[in-house]
């Protein structure tokens, strides 16, 4: 079976989820263009949309139509070509629209997983749950007469585990899309030890022709990006442990959350990212990968404890972000919760103190300006230098969560998670849009 | 062609903003003043100028693709409600693509010579920000013969001057076209920022040259052009009065703040026939010809012009159209520096269509305003100087690929 022939019947499980949607947008959209090559014609494509609700399928198809058409208005120029053999197809307008009516149409909601058993290649975007998803793939691969591939999203289980669980015979591999997966370029791809070649080779197409950035892992729980992010996590979170004795909670968040955006000048503060990924998301995921790592605590008891208080984060159906650790208006931060009084507190009241004893600002540039800066090698070195050489406890914070970031990259590769230190810093450039990797040099 | 049997003047030309991307105003996910906004602000500036509405005879508006940009036609109704006074007064509404502002002072300057007007008020109006560039290229592509638009570009027209463009690099040679290109864009938009009402007023990128020099990418976009190679997407109106000498009396405004119309050409070539010559445009040849016949002139006596740089390859073809370069020469004309506002042939001071801006059914008229302003010494921080040896002006606009053209030759009243 070539590669065409394994994307004419396809299904997306989750489909309707933050990571689903995008995955059935860029697979349709892969699929129809296939179908309209010449070579495509008279060939039958479907995929399967699963979700559990049909509200949010409902929902989903709104969601799809919107970004095919973004989609189809990018690539007219290659558009008008496609169709150019349709005399009614004239306007620009009318071929977009057309395209989008053929995109659309592959497309098949169902809020029943039996839709998938006639597919010969099964995308899994649900709940980070290791037996529900073996559970569903069990029935799928025994109720399914293609044998299909499964491609699974998780970004925390070892795919050898549910190869094994579920009896796939290695008809699984990791794809793991970052969000959202229509605009992030990153894939992780992640074979299990039995992982089929002919899988593992369809994966890497499939990533090339949706022009993805490809960084292999090994099939270690987290992989690369959650490897990092979530020890990323337990650094900052046990630093505000040690640093609310004397700032108080609320004060060390707001410190944490700045050191960590400002002065390493990321795209976003480590607990303005838990949020965005979700507090609730984020605790799961450290629970699973402390099912399969019994050597290293990576319990976060401040986000259970703030579960518990039901602050969980996440995005609203539109995108915009729900309040969690932090208060977000019009997508600014502007508050940060206080467990003890169960409210948040502005940010307002208590930046200048907090400020005030992070000591002076390094010249630090917003992130912004230097991500796509061709010049910003030199940029990051003289600012790091000045860090270095600075007395203020915001720079003694600094330093010290950048070399902490250093050491957990540093280390994905010396437990054989990621192959190299490239490839550390690749997904964090690429996943995470930092402006450098973090195994870098600059403190030295 | 005779001799014009009245003297014909322009005077109290009128622009607004040339809004769109580039602007800092420019929102356009705010609602942005619509055709009507456009056209009261332009028609309101010029009536000030002339006294009100009471002096004016009779109105032309020029206007494109209103029908399907703004889903609006029957513009001259829309004098009216500039200004209560031009209710009950004769309105035409005119259309030739890209010339239809030069067709509505054609409109006029006729009125004035079949003596059924002393005071004709023109305006040109586009607004063309109410859709996507991709959807806007079908809009315009309305310049061109319908029965292409399959097989053309998805940018019909980007497409079809990056034809020409190629075309001239295989005769010419690549390397120093697309320098001249480079040039242009730096000309148009040095120019702009010294006009208030421009598109790229705001404009502060460092080195110009350098960014226009971007490789044009077929895949995205067309073959032989990039972005700064186009004139943008505009929205935005222009107004002036043709007069005569009984107009002038009647406003009130002195012959000295008027140009007068010495001569024009104006020139058709077949909307279903390919261009003659991929490399030159025949037919605005043919119009600044009998523009400069008409008024008995040669090029060389022309201190200031304004030529329709709908792209930089086209304002690279109306240097050699103009005669002031062989074909093939014009690049070395632009980047000798002679088309800069201090070089010795300074060509569209306010910027042009790539500076200033292109709300296309404007910009004829817009060419108007801007010889205007130069001529009678108005241009403001634009201001040139225009030797006395070489006191006339003239503007080409062009509509479609070549096809609608208009010429006029003026002088200071």
């Amino acid at each position: 079976m070539n590669y065409e022939e394994r994307l004419q019947n396809v299904s997306v499980l989750g489909a309707a989820g933050k990571m689903g949607s995008g995955i059935l947008l860029l697979t349709a959209l892969e699929m129809a263009d296939l179908s309209l090559k010449p070579e495509g014609k008279g060939k039958k494509y479907v995929i399967n949309a699963i979700d559990v609700s049909d509200e949010a399928l409902i929902g989903l198809m709104k969601y799809l139509r919107t970004q095919v058409l973004k989609a189809a208005e990018k690539k007219i120029v290659a558009l008008r070509s496609i169709y150019k053999d349709h005399p009614a197809l004239i306007e620009n307008s009318e071929i977009i629209n057309q395209y989008v009516t053929d995109v659309i149409s592959l497309v098949m909601p169902s809020t029943r997983l039996e839709a998938a058993l006639g597919s010969l290649l099964i995308f899994e975007a649900i709940k980070e749950d290791p037996a529900l998803k073996v559970k569903i793939f069990s029935y799928l691969i025994e109720n399914n007469p293609h044998q299909p591939w499964f491609f699974t999203n998780t970004s925390s289980i070892p795919i050898g585990e549910l190869d094994e669980k579920a009896k796939l015979g290695g008809r699984i591999i990791g794809f793991h899309f970052y969000n959202p997966p229509a605009v992030q370029k990153l894939v992780e791809i992640i074979p299990a030890k039995n992982t089929l070649k002919e899988v593992h080779e369809f994966a890497l197409a499939y990533a090339k022709n949706l022009r993805k950035v490809v960084v292999p892992s090994n099939d270690v729980a987290g992989f690369i990006g959650n490897g990092h992010f979530m020890r990323d996590i337990l650094y900052a979170t046990r630093e505000v442990e040690k640093l609310q004795k004397e700032f108080g909670f609320v004060e060390a968040v707001y410190a944490m959350n700045r050191i960590s955006q400002d002065y390493l000048i990321r795209p976003m503060g480590i607990f303005q990212l838990i949020d965005y990924v979700g507090v609730d998301v984020c605790s799961y995921i450290l629970s699973v990968m402390q099912s399969y790592m019994k050597g290293e605590e990576l319990h976060c008891a401040l986000l259970d404890q703030l579960l518990a208080l039901n602050i969980k984060g996440g995005q609203y159906p539109d995108g915009s972000q729900k309040d969690g650790i932090l208060k977000y208006e019009k997508g600014k931060v502007t508050g940060v919760f206080d467990s003890k009084k169960k409210d948040y507190r502005m940010i307002d009241e208590l930046k200048a103190k907090v400020d005030e004893r992070l000591g002076p600002m390094p010249s630090a540039q917003p992130w912004k300006s230097i991500v796509n800066n061709p010049g910003k090698e030199e940029i990051l070195k003289a600012y790091f230098a000045e860090i270095k050489n600075a007395k203020s406890p915001g720079a003694a914070l600094t330093k010290a969560y950048a070399l902490k970031s250093r050491e957990i990259g540093i280390k994905l590769v010396t437990n054989k998670v990621a192959f190299n230190e490239k490839d550390v810093n690749t997904v964090l450039l690429t996943g995470f849009f930092h402006a450098y990797g973090p195994v870098n040099d600059y403190l030295k | 062609m005779k001799k014009l049997r009245r003297k014909v003047y322009m005077v109290a030309g009128y622009n607004t903003v040339s809004m769109g991307t580039g602007r800092k105003e420019f929102n356009p996910k705010k609602e942005c003043p619509g055709l009507e906004e456009y056209i009261k602000e332009a028609g309101q500036g010029t009536l000030k100028l002339i006294g009100g509405a009471k002096n004016v005879d009779e109105c032309a508006i020029g206007n494109f693709m209103g029908s399907r940009f703004n889903k609006q036609a029957n513009m001259a109704a829309f004098f009216p409600f500039i200004d209560e006074g031009l209710r009950g007064k004769p309105a035409i509404r005119v259309e030739g693509a890209c010339a239809t502002g030069a067709l509505a002072l054609m409109t006029g300057i006729k009125s004035v010579l079949a003596e059924t007007a002393e005071v004709v008020l023109v305006i040109g109006v586009e607004v063309q920000n109410t859709v996507k560039a991709m959807y806007g290229a079908d809009i315009l592509a309305g310049a061109g013969w319908f029965k292409d638009r399959k097989e053309g570009h998805a940018y019909f027209f980007p497409g079809q001057f990056s034809d020409r463009a190629g075309a001239y690099f295989e005769k010419y040679g690549r390397d120093k076209t697309r320098k001249a290109f480079a040039r242009w864009y730096r000309n148009a938009i040095e120019n702009a920022r010294l006009c208030p009402t421009a598109q790229e007023h705001h404009n502060t990128t460092k080195d110009l040259e350098a960014l226009a020099m971007m490789e044009p990418n077929g895949r995205s976009f067309v073959d032989h052009l990039n972005v700064f190679d186009c004139s943008k997407v505009s929205d935005g109106a222009s107004s002036i009065a043709v007069v005569s000498e009984e107009g002038l009396k009647r406003t009130g405004i002195p012959k000295e703040q008027a140009i007068e119309v010495l001569g024009f050409g104006q020139a058709e070539e077949d909307l279903t026939k390919k261009p003659v010559e991929q490399t030159e445009l025949t037919t605005s040849k043919l119009a600044v010809k009998t523009a400069l016949e008409s008024a008995g002139i040669i090029i060389s006596q022309v201190g200031t012009a304004e030529i329709h740089d709908c792209f930089t390859i086209a304002g690279v073809m109306a240097v050699e159209a103009l005669g002031l370069a062989d074909p093939g020469k014009g690049t070395d004309f632009i980047l000798e520096g002679n088309t800069a506002r201090d070089g010795k042939f300074p060509i569209n001071t306010t910027g042009g269509l790539i500076g200033w801006g292109h709300p296309t059914g404007a910009t004829g008229v817009h060419q108007a305003v801007t010889i205007l302003e130069q001529l009678t010494g108005k241009a403001g921080d634009s201001q040139i100087k225009i030797p006395a040896d070489r006191p006339y002006g003239l503007t080409v606009n062009m509509g479609g690929n070549d096809k609608t053209l208009v010429s006029i030759v003026y002088h200071r009243g």
